[in-house]
């Protein structure tokens, strides 16, 4: 039975399930890789799953120790939280909801109390066996809770990267021509991507001395009130900057949809085409584009 | 001490005289004393020297509020009385956004992306072909 350490805690519950835990750490570790969560995530070996195991008890054992098995935030858990959160996420991409991966990671619970329990001796007093159970099992609900939290905080990183991505991406300005840039927009313009359009539109008028901005939504696919609000936000911006904003690619549909919304572009420049209104730009300009041979007589 | 010397004080903006045009470059902050300072010397100077243009460079300005807006308009609305055109140039882009989520457009002012076009714009003769940029068949 236990040592006689110089510790307060020594002889309660907790304590008597940190040793447990210590003591059974290989006979644990071996059926949790039995078990479908630790078999579902580490495919390749069974001694990488025993590997993961031992490392979870170990931080059970020390969570345990600290005699307040309740806690999430607990510093025991510290070490092992990004393999459970990996753990975790592993199973969210397999397909499993939360609460299919909640109730897995709960299957790992009733093979660690049948070792407690089978642990203590016949004549062990029974009151004292409930309080060790009930310990270990709030241990594991809190085990349950850390990696819920882990794999959930996972996804939301993830998804936060993946925004910022998206913004970086989906707003190139393009240099068209001397003084000529161009920003083709492809996707849902929402707030926050129309500011970083705005903001990107207008640093490129500044870095290129560019006289007109060519904001193409061909790839926009509706355009409601907010979206030509933003819209006509950047083209007055522009103006005040000194250099003109024309609106290109506006399908019939959406040409259709901003008469019947009763939108009023009636200060901006439109154009159905990029080539339109890059055409436009350039006449503005004082740069025409004309054919260099007559029709028929080719450069060979 | 600038109530004593109001031309020297120190926040005071010299007005440039370029042959026909007035160059104004405003940098920092724009107090109201020195602002109304600024639009009775531009007033004065257009009558003195019969310039037909005004330029005011606000690159140097990285911070605005609804009075700089104001007080732009008011220089331009002055300066067309005294039958001369005002171009604002160099307006740096979070300048030009907060102005816009103000409200406040300036639709009567023209603009320039630096004073070089500034001057450019107003060496063209007559009205000026694209004023505020409102009129898009007017090419």
């Amino acid at each position: 039975m236990p040592e006689h350490e110089a510790e307060g805690q020594h002889g309660s519950p907790t304590w008597e399930v940190r040793d447990f835990l210590r003591r059974r750490r290989e006979q644990i570790a071996q059926r949790w890789a039995d078990e479908s969560l630790f078999r579902a995530v580490f495919t390749v070996s069974r001694d990488e799953a025993v590997e993961a195991g031992r490392a979870v008890v170990e931080a059970l054992a020390e969570v345990a120790g600290t005699g307040r098995p309740e806690n999430p935030a607990a510093a025991g858990f510290t070490t092992v939280r990004e393999q459970l959160g990996r753990m975790g996420a592993a199973r969210a991409r397999a397909g499993l909801t939360p609460a299919q991966i909640s109730v897995e990671v709960d299957a790992l619970r009733p093979p660690a109390v049948d070792l407690l329990v089978a642990d203590f001796p016949d004549d062990a007093p029974a009151g004292f066996v409930r309080e060790c159970t009930n310990a270990l099992t709030a241990l594991m609900g809190t085990l349950r809770l850390v990696v819920m939290e882990t794999a959930l905080n996972e996804g939301e990183a993830m998804l936060d990267r993946q925004r910022l991505q998206m913004l970086e991406v989906a707003t190139p300005v393009i240099r068209l021509w001397d003084g000529i840039v161009a920003v083709p927009l492809i996707g849902t313009l929402d707030s926050a991507r129309s500011q970083v359009v705005m903001e990107t539109l207008l640093e490129a008028v500044v870095t290129e001395q560019a006289r007109f901005a060519i904001l193409d939504i061909t790839g926009v696919p509706t355009v409601d009130s907010l979206v030509a609000q933003h819209l006509m936000k950047t083209v007055q911006a522009a103006r005040l900057m000194g250099a003109e904003c024309i609106v290109s690619g506006i399908r019939p549909a959406i040409a259709q949809t901003i008469v019947h919304l009763g939108l009023d572009l009636g200060t901006v420049v439109t154009r159905a085409g990029l080539a339109d209104a890059l055409g436009y730009a350039l006449g503005r300009l004082g740069a025409g584009i004309v054919n260099a041979a007559p029709r028929g007589a080719e450069p060979r | 001490m600038t109530d004593e010397f109001p031309h020297l004080g120190k926040g005071h903006v010299p007005v440039l005289r370029l042959g026909d045009v007035l160059l104004v470059t405003l940098q920092g902050d724009l107090h109201d004393s020195t602002a109304e300072q600024l639009q009775q010397d531009i007033g004065e100077t257009i009558a003195r020297t019969r310039a037909t243009g005004v330029v005011i460079d606000i690159s140097g300005v990285e911070v605005v509020d609804s009075f700089l807006g104001r007080v732009l308009a008011e220089i331009a609305a002055q300066a067309r009385l005294l039958a001369a055109r005002t171009v604002v140039a160099g307006m740096r882009p979070a300048v030009a956004i907060t102005l816009v989520e103000l409200g406040l457009t300036l639709p009567g002012l023209r603009t320039a992306l630096s004073t070089e076009e500034a001057m450019q714009l107003l060496a063209r003769p007559g009205p000026d072909p694209r004023p505020g940029g409102t009129r898009p068949g007017s090419a």
